[in-house]
């Protein structure tokens, strides 16, 4: 249906000049919005770049010394010391430790739970589990990281037995916690965005409610369901508190999930405080940052690309 | 062949019911857990007291004022900028235009930075570009707003708050039937005249919505402020826009990692927990009561 013409145009009338100075302040409040993010950008990058382009930063760190193996064939991220060691491995390998985790709890519980909701669930189960995925949305995630490392720790040490309280098992599931919500949220939107015709459809066939799930809906509803496990990725990789209290913050280059693990958000939020300004340390931070901010960007265009090309599958209209 | 095909059906909606159980358990033991731990060691002098005994003794109030402060320093920015937005966006942007597409895909962009990355943000941008740049202008370069203080990390925050408002905001500016707005131009209202007189008004619950939702938002998002001002202890209320502040969040952080004595500080800080939840979820609760009345309304037009 082509929208209605704009009665404002058709009447057009004329804006008196008092409102042209207000019209013109609520046209630039939208153009804020693209220039705040730019500016994000450019005010991380800012205190990233002396790490590409100055002298005085390269005596102590230069982007290559950050991958290579250090002398003695080493990867240690040691910041503080008298000789100071920035490899990006460890971070690298603690953040991919502790997403996976987090991911292979979160994506099965959320998008099961989306599924169960959306085709199976009855309507007072449904206004049950709605708001209590909205009420773990609200939990703050400092809130969050304080009942990893203080209670979950304790359960998991004493279930399983493993040596370190903090590691990226007790982490992953605190973080699992955080990144459930985004899932279930953008999964059940696609699911429940499915025509009924196509439910219909299927059970006419004489298909049953869990086959008409499992083949019609759910691969009717994929690139929804995928956007939902990309943006469930991001929030993982960029969360910070909860990562931070339980981990253990031990920057080691350890594939094992039970031991100690410091990533890339909790590397800024932790060292930060105590980096001079201006210093190699505080550049080499920042940049840390712009790397988080430029995956964590990647990950929600795309996304978000796949949040409108469902929509477009299943209205077969332009987005 | 038929009975196969029943135990996997079972079996698969058994599956997908346990996800949904185990995150109910889960939001069950968390909430379960903090409100039993929490709730006994609380009473009115907790929140209105200062802390004392390193932390470890003593309330909380210059944490829950520091923390009132901030949100409302942070609405004050978020809300006239979060609406301005949304009604561009709705009631003056053409339909299907490029920029329009652009800036919502700005604004879903900003939801998605990590918060520590807004910490940064506000460090480089708020305090040592802004607050540096003010000091150097106006008090002869003297350390006055270019340091973490209680504006930057509002601003901050307000940055971080902003597609929640614009968002919001934009679903009550879709609650006002379009008759509403034909009906005004009809009496040849000028544009904004129809914003201001007819559609606004009509879409305060949605404003409120919005605000209501950044403040539960701000008030519990620690990392944005680690660097742009919160403070672990002060000894006195913030008073001035360049003071430093406590926050009940940045205090949850402070009392769980950097406590000498975890058992000692173990009932004031569940207290503390207790209170920064029961305060994000009010919140919450309100605006889902706020919003739920929009929705209705919508439905009906």
């Amino acid at each position: 249906m082509p929208p209605a013409p704009d009665p404002a145009l058709l009447l057009r009338k004329r804006p008196r000049p008092l409102e042209r100075g207000i019209e013109f302040l609520i046209r630039s409040s939208a153009f804020v919005m693209v220039a705040l993010l730019a500016l994000v950008f450019v005010f991380v990058g800012k205190e990233a770049l002396p790490l590409l382009t100055s002298p005085r930063v390269w005596e102590e760190v230069t982007l290559p010394s950050m991958v290579r193996p250090q002398e003695g064939g080493g990867f240690s991220w040691q910041p503080i010391s008298a000789k100071p060691k920035y490899s990006l491995l460890p971070l690298l390998v603690g953040t991919a430790k502790v997403t996976t985790v987090a991911l292979l709890i979160a994506l099965p519980l959320a998008v099961g739970a989306a599924l169960f909701t959306s085709e199976f669930a009855p309507q007072a189960a449904r206004e049950v589990i709605k708001p209590a995925v909205e009420l773990l949305a609200g939990i703050p995630s400092v809130v969050v990281g304080f009942f990893s490392l203080m209670v979950l720790a304790t359960w998991l040490q004493d279930a399983l037995g493993t040596t370190v309280r903090l590691n990226a098992v007790t982490a992953g599931i605190g973080l699992s916690l955080a990144v459930i919500p985004i899932v279930f949220t953008v999964a059940e939107d696609a699911l429940s965005a499915v025509p009924q015709a196509f439910r219909d459809g299927s059970l006419a066939l004489g298909a049953n409610r869990w086959q008409t799930a499992w083949r019609v809906v759910l691969p009717a509803a994929f690139p929804g369901v995928f956007a939902a496990c990309v943006l469930g990725a991001g929030r993982a990789v960029g969360e910070t508190m909860i990562v931070l209290m339980a981990s253990g913050n031990a920057a080691t280059v350890s594939l094992d999930p039970t031991e100690s693990f410091r990533s890339f958000s909790a590397t800024i939020a932790a060292e930060l405080g105590e980096a001079p300004h201006g210093s190699p340390h505080y550049h080499v931070l920042f940049f840390l940052g712009a790397f988080l901010f430029v995956i964590t960007f990647l990950l929600n265009l795309a996304g978000q690309r796949y949040v409108r090309r469902l929509r477009r599958k299943l209205e077969g209209e332009a987005p | 062949m038929s009975r196969w095909i029943r135990i996997v059906g079972a079996a698969f909606t058994g599956l997908t019911g346990a996800a949904c159980l185990a995150i109910l358990t889960m939001v069950a033991v968390i909430l379960g857990d903090i409100a039993l731990h929490g709730w006994p060691h609380l009473s009115w002098e907790f929140v209105s007291t200062a802390p004392s005994a390193n932390l470890a003794e003593g309330g909380i109030f210059p944490a829950i004022f520091g923390t009132v402060a901030l949100v409302l320093l942070m609405t004050v920015a978020v809300v006239p900028l979060g609406v301005a937005a949304a009604v561009y966006l709705h009631e003056y942007a053409p339909p299907g235009s490029r920029f329009v597409h652009v800036v919502r895909l700005a604004l879903q962009n900003l939801a998605g930075v990590p918060s520590i990355v807004f910490g940064l943000f506000g460090l480089g941008l708020f305090v040592r570009f802004t607050g540096g740049g003010v000091d150097r202008l106006f008090f002869g370069g003297a350390l006055t707003f270019g340091q973490p203080c209680i504006l930057w990390a509002a601003l901050t925050l307000a940055v971080l708050t902003l597609p929640t408002v614009v968002v919001a905001t934009e679903e009550a500016l879709r609650a006002v039937p379009r008759s509403y707005r034909e009906a005004a131009y009809a009496l040849g209202a000028t544009r904004w005249q129809v914003v201001w007189h007819v559609v606004l008004p009509q879409s305060v619950g949605g404003m409120l919505t919005g605000a209501i939702l950044a403040v539960s938002r701000g008030a519990g998002e620690v990392a944005p402020i680690l660097f742009t001002g919160a403070a672990y202890y002060l000894p006195h209320l913030p008073s001035r826009l360049n003071d430093q502040f406590m926050e009940l969040g940045y205090h949850v952080y402070v009392l769980t990692t950097q406590s000498p004595d975890v058992e000692a500080t173990k009932p004031v800080l569940y207290s503390t927990v207790f209170v920064l939840l029961g305060v994000t979820f009010l919140l919450n609760l309100a605006a889902v009561l706020v919003r739920s009345g929009i929705r209705r309304r919508l439905r009906q037009t």
